[in-house]
């Protein structure tokens, strides 16, 4: 401390309060060069040096002791040229005069003032508060008035079933005592934790002794000389020697509020974390902040930090909220808290986790794909985790499934709950079934090339290369033999260009993009004319933005969708006509039938979507058995396409005694709308006329469940290697309302999924709440979604099959003769 | 290399990015002809090393040709499957002449050519 402080020129910045916060603030200011501009005095109302607040719970359990908890020494203080009055409170500000009074007579002028007074313990308005043996819980005082009374009396009550009262509680036990826990709700802790954890933690503690009195409201702290015991509004009497208040706190206001600040619940501070005069500052829990007050550390960590830049002459550093955690300080009672405790409506959703034997229990919040909350109880290793992807307001859609099982779950990529192990995996185990590849090739591979990327290893191996279902477990095998985290890599659209499927969705209509080529140029295609895996995507996504205007490209299409039937192994292709909603007529069955026999089909066979499935047809039949088809009124069946396949239905209303609709009557309404769409993979629907669901409707991409209200709207369901089980959409009350209300979801996926991404994991990666909100809660867009779907569909309902008879693409289905030999 | 050349037609007869199977085969083994963006020629036995499947109906993309079956990428200059896949497709030599194709087959004294 110089000795003439007349001569010192530096600033003059008067701290009052000597907590957690105001010393915090100090330390981040001598972080900063310009820090060193100041002269700095520090007023403490309590005798000690500063000491870590939050760890006297600790130091009453017996866990630590007070040295342990002291964050700077009196030589800290001497160190830094800090003038230190402690045991002395600020008593006024004088802003015209400039000058801070304390209660000792002390008084110094000042150019800056950082209030941090900290907060003080609510008092319930109930007689007796005054009475010896009755205290808070708030500071060293408070501590060892406590250690005294468990050294020399046997019972204590805490009033509070909070952090504070719970941790005091948990220390008086520690101490010896036998105490009594009275709380005003029905669980404990009921703003960190849901009421299931709540009820859990109160059953440990219970068997750890304590006694728990929840409903109770104190009515009078009863004693004549000193405390006596704690009377219940309904009656209870709990005898006590000592009594701990542990119901909340308040912002210390009062100094700032005689100052003639602007106070409300606490002292108002804007962003830059000054009061309403630019040269006071307040951090911590005297403080408000957007109508918030603060009563954990980490936002108070973050003020300290804000409030020493501005200090410092950084006018830019801002203070802004965010996500919180909360942790019970219990040895062996494991709790964490942050965020929402339970979904706000219908659209957020709650997943759970409940072990009751082993009490564990875990809840999180989803809101639009997002972590909004998270309640961990028994385990909280993962809460860091989960606040983290709160803070970070991270997509969380495509861990949702295992999102609960926490993070080393979560993260390893493709697998169900618990992972496989895969060092004790055989090497013979089948990895990819589609192309026989086993773990012990895959890691062959992987270790004996170094591959690093999915990519190199499907080349390599073909391993997920053709389905792709296995590609999570592959991803799994590449982190386990090579380490490398294949999650991490971005995903791009192909190999030749470093744009994801969603960026150049995006780019197409706001670019004005209209070709390939364009598409191309705009993101600097490696190979000009792109390769198998993005003409396929680019020829669609340009098709389902530009309907009216971009002509198809016949060669960027799979052979299927080229020729319009499905290749087979043998190079021969199959046929499949539409039959609308799985009705047929004995004309049709005769046609079919016809054709089998005139062209030699070797198989006929009857397909899981209802309908008939012509196999072994020669390319040079296909324009003629076509044309048998389309004689007897057949069309394409689009069996073949990444398209509207079929509409699966039961009888319904029409024959079966339980139907409750005509399902087969609005399979067909829903197969006319649908059918010759292209669609980012193929689409199955179906329509089960009752809730016994015949038609398997809920594995379906869209299925219809009618119900006597109405029809139940199902989507996101498939079968295949991975089932999934639709989300139920909405439920609707006529026929109509479910035709606007698939074309509008059918669009959707149609704009916004990846190209060979089916309904099923596009659902789980966007979540089922934004496939509601636009297309249920939105009834303008799901108009316009509709809209859009039925103008797309003025252009393709032209069956292909026909036109090739009539002699379109003959190219395809002929030979090339020679004709001259030269 | 003794070979027999073939007429097969106007370039115009074969899509751009697009490929087609002559009605004759050599050493019974089917041959397509491939047209590429830029109007080069290639002509190779359509199977791919892999499993046999008819290249002729791949995407075409550059000079390289996907198989519809698993997805080898074959170089129709060279004939070789892109790495890592290893394999190779027989190539036969073409000539345009008036902008018709060409294809030389080669004469092999046990096979019989049909025309």
């Amino acid at each position: 401390m110089p000795k003439n402080m007349l001569s010192d020129p530096r600033e003059h910045l008067v701290v009052i309060g000597n907590g957690m916060a105001g010393m915090r603030t100090v330390e981040e200011l001598l972080k900063h060069e310009a820090g060193r501009r100041y002269r700095i005095t520090v007023f403490g109302a309590e005798p000690h040096v500063n000491y870590n607040r939050i760890l006297l719970s600790s130091v009453l359990a017996g866990d630590k002791d007070l040295d342990d908890i002291v964050i700077n020494p009196r030589s800290w203080y001497g160190d830094n040229g800090i003038r230190l009055v402690t045991g002395d409170p600020v008593t006024a500000i004088d802003r015209d005069a400039k000058l801070v009074t304390a209660a000792s007579g002390l008084s110094v002028h000042y150019d800056r003032i950082l209030i941090a007074t900290g907060s003080r313990p609510l008092a319930p308005p109930i007689p007796g508060l005054a009475l010896p043996g009755v205290c808070a819980f708030r500071d060293i005082a408070d501590v060892e008035k406590m250690l005294e009374a468990a050294r020399t009396q046997k019972r204590a009550v805490v009033i509070g079933g909070g952090l504070l009262g719970l941790e005091a509680a948990w220390g008086l036990k520690q101490r010896g005592m036998s105490v009594a826990l009275v709380h005003l709700m029905p669980t404990l802790m009921e703003r960190q934790l849901d009421a299931a954890a709540g009820q859990l933690l109160q059953r440990d503690l219970d068997r750890r002794g304590i006694a728990f009195f929840t409903n109770g409201q104190t009515e009078q702290i009863v004693g004549k000389e000193r405390v006596e015991g704690v009377q219940l509004a309904d009656g209870r009497f709990i005898p006590a020697d000592l009594v701990v208040l542990a119901i909340g706190i308040r912002p210390n206001i009062d100094l700032a509020k005689a100052a003639g600040l602007e106070v409300n619940r606490g002292v108002v501070v804007f962003d830059d974390m000054r009061t309403s005069d630019t040269s006071i500052f307040a951090v911590g829990e005297c403080v408000e902040h957007r109508g918030q007050v603060f009563g954990l550390v980490a936002p108070i960590w973050d003020q300290a930090k804000v409030c020493a830049a501005q200090l410092a002459g950084d006018a830019t550093a801002i203070y802004a909220a965010r996500a919180l955690s909360t942790r019970l300080k219990i040895t062996g009672v494991d709790v964490f808290s942050a965020g929402a405790l339970m979904a706000a409506d219908e659209a957020d959703d709650e997943i759970t986790l409940r072990d009751e034997s082993r009490g564990l229990y875990k809840k999180i919040v989803l809101r639009d794909g997002k972590l909004v909350g998270a309640v961990l109880y028994g385990d909280v290793a993962d809460g860091a985790w989960y606040l983290q992807l709160m803070q970070d307001k991270a997509d969380v859609s495509a861990l949702r499934e295992r999102l609960v099982f926490g993070r080393a779950i979560a993260e390893m990529d493709g697998a169900k709950a618990p992972g496989p192990d895969l060092a004790a995996m055989p090497d013979d185990t089948q990895i990819c079934g589609c192309n026989g590849v086993s773990k012990g090739t895959i890691v062959a591979a992987i270790r004996d090339k170094n591959l690093t990327s999915l990519t190199e290893v499907r080349a390599h191996t073909k391993a997920s290369a053709s389905c792709g279902q296995c590609t999570g477990q592959v991803e799994s095998l590449l982190a386990f033999a090579a380490g490398v985290d294949a999650k991490a890599v971005k995903k791009t659209l192909c190999e030749c260009t470093e744009a994801g499927h969603d960026e150049i969705r995006a780019a197409i209509p706001a670019q004005n993009l209209k070709t390939m080529a364009a598409v191309r140029a705009a993101f600097g295609w490696k190979k000009p004319e792109g390769c198998h895996k993005c003409r396929p995507a680019l020829n669609f996504y340009l098709l389902c933005a530009w309907p009216d205007e971009y002509a198809d490209d016949a060669r960027s299409r799979f052979v299927n969708e080229r020729v319009h039937a499905n290749i087979q192994k043998d190079g021969t292709y199959s046929v499949v006509p539409r039959m609308w909603g799985g009705i047929t007529t004995p004309a049709e069955l005769h046609a079919i039938a016809s054709v089998a026999e005139k062209y030699a089909i070797p198989t006929v066979k009857v397909t899981g979507g209802q309908r008939i499935d012509l196999l072994g047809v020669k390319k040079a039949d296909l324009p003629a058995v076509w044309g048998d088809l389309n004689n007897a009124g057949l069309i394409s069946g689009h069996a073949y396409g990444k398209a509207l396949r079929t509409v699966k239905t039961c009888v319904g209303s029409e024959w079966c005694r339980f139907g409750t609709q005509d399902s087969t009557g609005l399979g067909v309404k829903l197969e006319k709308m649908c059918w010759g769409s292209w669609t980012p993979h193929k689409v199955k629907l179906a329509v089960s006329g009752c809730p016994r669901n015949c038609a398997e409707a809920t594995i379906k991409d869209l299925g219809v469940v009618c119900v006597k209200a109405g029809y139940d709207i199902m989507v996101g369901g498939n079968g295949g290697v991975d089932v999934r089980v639709t989300d139920k959409l909405v439920r609707v009350r006529s026929e109509d309302e479910v035709l606007e209300h698939t074309g509008a979801f059918l669009q959707l996926y149609r704009e916004e999924a990846h190209y060979l991404e089916r309904t099923a994991p596009w659902v789980a990666r966007v979540g089922i709440a934004y496939v509601k909100r636009r297309v249920v809660d939105d009834a303008e867009g799901r108009r316009a979604l509709h809209g859009r779907f039925i103008h797309a569909q003025s252009f393709v309902q032209r069956d292909p099959w026909a036109e090739r008879v009539h002699g379109a693409e003959a190219h395809e289905f002929s030979e090339l003769s020679a004709m001259v030999e030269a | 290399m003794d070979v027999i050349w073939k007429n097969v037609g106007s370039l115009d007869n074969i899509p751009r990015c697009g490929a087609r199977r002559l009605c004759f085969g050599h050493n019974g083994r089917p041959i397509a002809v491939f047209r590429t963006g830029d109007d080069a020629v290639h002509a190779v036995v359509d199977q791919c090393p892999h499993r046999a499947g008819p290249l002729s109906e791949g995407i075409v993309s550059g000079h390289l040709v996907t198989c519809p079956l698993h997805n080898w990428v074959i170089d129709l200059s060279s004939g070789d499957a892109v790495a890592p896949d290893e394999g190779h497709v027989e190539t036969l030599p073409v000539r345009i002449e008036n902008r018709e194709i060409h294809v030389g087959i080669p004469r092999r004294p046990t096979s019989e050519e049909a025309a």
